[in-house]
């Protein structure tokens, strides 16, 4: 079994990557990549692990952050929240985590778990639940495949930590969480039930965070040369690009909570004519060209800067800014029935069914992997039972 | 401002400008090279506009001053002086250390060691932990033996209650009596990172500040001018010598505030575009109801990310002394800079510049035409329409729709264009164009600028709202406004998503005349 340690320059390739697979949503992850590089430079390490190398039996939870984003600039992390809820979730159940993983690649969430794993010396697998970013929480592969609602956890930065042993439905364990976040300071770090090995490798979206690396490889590498940092982008992620225009007419709403709307690119030189409306709900979710879906949830809508392939979020979206419109498929997992009536176009309100975009494949792990490491490899399992 | 006579003076990278205004009507303006010794520059600018207007020093009822002096301390890592950083978070925060995201080379130098230390509030006011009058004096005691001057304090949601920060520099003031002690609530906006980073850059050029704003004081007497002193801030208004002095890091990005203002002042339009072409970079801005468009997000100083507003502009390599080159034609990003004098073909030089073009193409007289006559009228063509669509890409991208908007042409450089740029209702090159910047800071006004978190429990949506524009309209007058003349500019209220509705972020604005 081979560990890919991750390295400050590591972080900045992910911190690009899981902003492209944010598809316009999931927040910055920039606090959460210095959090993660001062626990570098503290002489943490962290070990991302592939599923596939997970014992069927190893114990997993995942780890995110809940709140509002303008809190969460303010009263930023302790660092030991995640701790605190892994060690609640163990107390309970009585049984060791053996690793940690993000239910939600796109944004700061594909960075969160890192800090708690350099904190523990545990390892981050290199999957999550979504291969992206969604609104709600419940919306991952897990939750879609079977994963229990219970015991979930909560802490916050003061150290004050909750368990939720039984919820009566879904909706209000959301309300429980939401309650006591608001309590906690309106920030903090929960994870839902905890996952075995054996599911995690037949139900997590596999590679991610490789994924988020070798698409911010991609952009960096490009730009060091001097190349096109979206042709770089196509070839690494079985993307197709949708159009190169400029965003010309942007419509947003706040409502329920979400940022609600849309934006229309208009195509330039080689797509000079065409037109393109994207609809957004946090995400970007549908887009349209005519009378005719191009792309739509769970596949993927990646927005970036036509010239530096930097991702742009749905609220830094403005008329003038020129873009390139990328397709990414949705991963094959999230594209069942199942996964379809919780985050196909119906889940989202439309009245269509979905239609795939391109090939639908797995993300490949990174190279690094697969190279010798040098020190022999440890088993993962230390305990089964608590001592 | 009826008849009153104030001096502007805008102190760039390659010229300084200073222009003489009496009431509304610019009586002189003039351009001089900077200094390396910024005080004398500005001195001998003060000196020429006062004799090209043949008015007396003592006539003269204010001076206002826009510097990069200040950035470019920072930019080159000079007159840095070391600083003490106070965190009052209690546990919170620790996970993301002060500096975290500073450029090595600067850390090095300000970095006078952090204390992280009990204190800091929720957003809705309640504690996060109490101050600890112990610990604080404890940290004094060790930045005391380290040589350091300056502290810069910072509290989680001090913006909700700045209370434990003025206990905390009380404290400090008290173990460190001749420290320079910085205040984040009076420094930034709502991100603590990003704010604490502003406090300490702030820290950090106090002794800059000080010397700076003294060295002007003191030629201001060498002059005869007895007036007060201003300088311009990053949103183009004023704040008074002493608190200048005490908020260099305020002055950081006021240059292309100062040059959008004086566009909308020389053209009486409050809506526009406004296209700043110097002798290296052209800059293209929004003006929004008489004030530049900001950035949604905040600007960085040096590799150093603040979250100071700054204006949304966008530079890119076009001036009078871009360098062309005939085969392929391409113009810039490279530049003579401020040696067009002595390079440029038309000065005597052997580089061909865009000022060559200019003159070739008979937009401007400029040294001798008779040494670009040579040029291929073909090829002049195609450079000056190279150079307008360039501009025209870039205004495209700056405007906020497709409609057609009033552009405003202003700084020396602006005579390479020529004709109605597309995608403008009309294209305007005031009288005054190349003093733009100085007279933008002559008629500078006076802010003040709340940024905060409210929780609605136990009030209204109103009152709170009322409170925020009653706070920032003490904080104008602080500044040096007139009560009567202070008027609201902004007013932004964010709803914080995933909250049950009883929490907003509210951010006000306000500008007033300042007192004669």
């Amino acid at each position: 079994m081979t560990y890919w340690t991750l390295t400050e320059s590591d972080l900045d390739r992910i911190a690009i990557g899981v902003g492209i697979l944010g598809t316009g949503g999931g927040g910055s992850p920039y606090q959460q990549m210095l959090m993660a590089k001062a626990m570098l430079r503290r002489g943490k390490r962290i070990r991302m692990i592939r599923p596939a190398d997970l014992p069927p039996d190893a114990q997993i939870i995942g780890l995110g952050g809940i709140g509002a984003p303008t809190v969460g600039i303010e009263k930023m992390e302790e660092g030991g929240e995640g701790v605190r809820v892994l060690r609640a979730i163990e107390a309970h159940t009585g049984r060791k985590v053996d690793a940690v993983l993000g239910d939600e690649v796109g944004g700061g969430n594909g960075i969160y778990p890192m800090v708690t794993a350099a904190e523990l010396d545990l390892p981050v697998v290199d999957a999550d639940g979504m291969g992206r970013a969604f609104p709600e929480v419940q919306m991952t592969s897990f939750f879609v495949y079977g994963q229990a609602s219970q015991p979930a956890a909560l802490s916050d930065a003061e150290g004050n930590t909750l368990v939720i042993t039984n919820a009566a439905t879904p909706e209000t364990l959301e309300r429980i969480m939401r309650a006591a976040t608001v309590a906690m300071g309106c920030t903090a770090c929960m994870t839902t039930a905890p996952m075995t090995g054996d599911f995690v490798r037949r139900f997590g979206v596999v590679h991610t965070t490789s994924q988020a690396w070798t698409l911010g490889d991609a952009v960096l590498g490009a730009r060091a040369a001097k190349q096109d940092p979206i042709a770089a982008v196509l070839r690494e992620a079985d993307g197709s690009l949708l159009m190169q225009g400029k965003v010309t007419d942007i419509e947003r709403r706040i409502a329920g909570g979400f940022v609600r709307g849309s934006l229309t690119v208009t195509g330039l030189d080689a797509d000079a004519g065409r037109c393109i409306k994207v609809d957004i709900q946090n995400e970007y979710l549908v887009a349209t060209e005519g009378d005719r879906r191009l792309v739509m949830v769970p596949d993927l809508i990646c927005i970036v800067d036509a010239e530096t392939g930097r991702p742009i979020g749905t609220e830094e979206q403005r008329y003038g800014l020129r873009v390139a419109v990328i397709a990414i498929p949705a991963p094959p997992l999230l594209r069942t029935p199942e996964a379809l009536r919780a985050m196909g176009p119906r889940a989202f309100g439309y009245d269509f069914d979905f239609i795939p975009f391109g090939r639908s494949a797995e993300a490949r792990a990174v190279a690094a992997y697969t190279r010798a490491s040098g020190t022999p490899s440890t088993p993962l399992i230390h305990s089964g039972e608590l001592p | 401002m009826s008849g009153l006579v104030r001096i502007g003076i805008d102190v760039g990278g390659t010229n300084t400008d200073a222009a003489l205004l009496r009431g509304r009507d610019v009586v002189a303006t003039i351009k001089t090279a900077t200094t390396a010794d910024v005080t004398a520059g500005v001195a001998s600018a003060i000196r020429a506009v006062l004799e090209g207007s043949g008015i007396g020093a003592a006539q003269v009822s204010a001076v206002m001053i826009g510097t990069t002096h200040f950035l470019n301390a920072v930019v080159e890592g000079r007159h840095l002086r070391r600083v003490g950083i106070l965190r009052l978070c209690g546990r919170a925060t620790h996970a993301v250390p002060p500096m975290i995201d500073w450029p090595e080379h600067l850390r090095s130098i300000v970095d006078g060691g952090a204390a992280l230390a009990s204190g800091g509030v929720n957003f809705d006011g309640s504690s996060i932990a109490r101050l600890d009058t112990d610990e604080i004096r404890a940290a004094c005691r060790k930045w005391r033996a380290a040589g350091i001057e300056a502290v810069a304090i910072s509290s989680v949601f001090a913006l909700v209650d700045a209370r434990m920060e003025i206990e905390a520099a009380r404290i400090v003031a008290d173990a460190m009596p001749d420290a320079s002690i910085s205040l984040s609530h009076r420094i930034g906006r709502t991100g603590l990172l990003a704010r604490e980073s502003a406090t300490i850059l702030n820290a950090s050029l106090h002794v800059l500040g000080q010397e700076t704003v003294g060295a002007f004081r003191a030629a201001f007497a060498g002059l005869g001018l007895f007036c007060p002193l201003y300088l311009t801030q990053n949103d183009g208004t004023l704040m008074g010598a002493d608190y200048a002095e005490r908020h260099p890091v305020f002055t950081i990005a006021s240059g292309p505030t100062n040059s959008m203002r004086g566009a909308a002042f020389l053209t009486g339009l409050n809506d526009a575009a406004v296209i700043d072409v110097g002798g290296t970079t052209t800059d293209v801005g929004m003006l929004v109801a008489g004030f530049p468009r900001v950035r949604s997000e905040g600007a960085e100083i040096g590799g150093i990310r603040t979250n100071f507003r700054v204006p949304d502009v966008f530079s890119f390599g076009l001036g009078g002394g871009s360098l062309i080159e005939v085969s392929p034609l391409a113009i810039g990003p490279h530049s003579v800079g401020f040696r067009l004098a002595e390079m440029a073909l038309c000065f005597g030089g052997d580089t061909l510049t865009a000022t060559d073009i200019a003159v070739a193409a008979g937009l401007v007289a400029l040294g001798d035409p008779a040494r670009v006559r040579h040029l291929d009228g073909a090829f002049v063509n195609a450079a000056i329409k190279r150079m307008k669509t360039d501009v025209e890409a870039v205004l495209d991208r700056m405007k906020p729709s497709a409609e057609p908007i009033p552009a405003v042409l202003v700084g020396g450089g602006s005579v390479l264009l020529e004709g109605q740029l597309q995608g403008t209702s009309v294209s305007l090159r005031p009288d005054h164009f190349g003093s733009a910047n100085a007279i933008g800071a002559a008629i500078a006004q006076v802010s003040g600028e709340v940024d905060r978190v409210v929780s609605l429990e136990g009030t209204t949506r109103v009152a709170a709202l009322e409170q925020i524009v009653n706070d920032a309209r003490a904080r104008a007058v602080e500044a040096g406004a007139v009560e009567a003349t202070v008027t609201l500019a902004e007013l932004e209220e964010t709803p914080l998503s995933y909250l049950p509705g009883n929490a907003i972020r509210i951010a006000a604005k306000v500008v007033g005349e300042l007192a004669a």
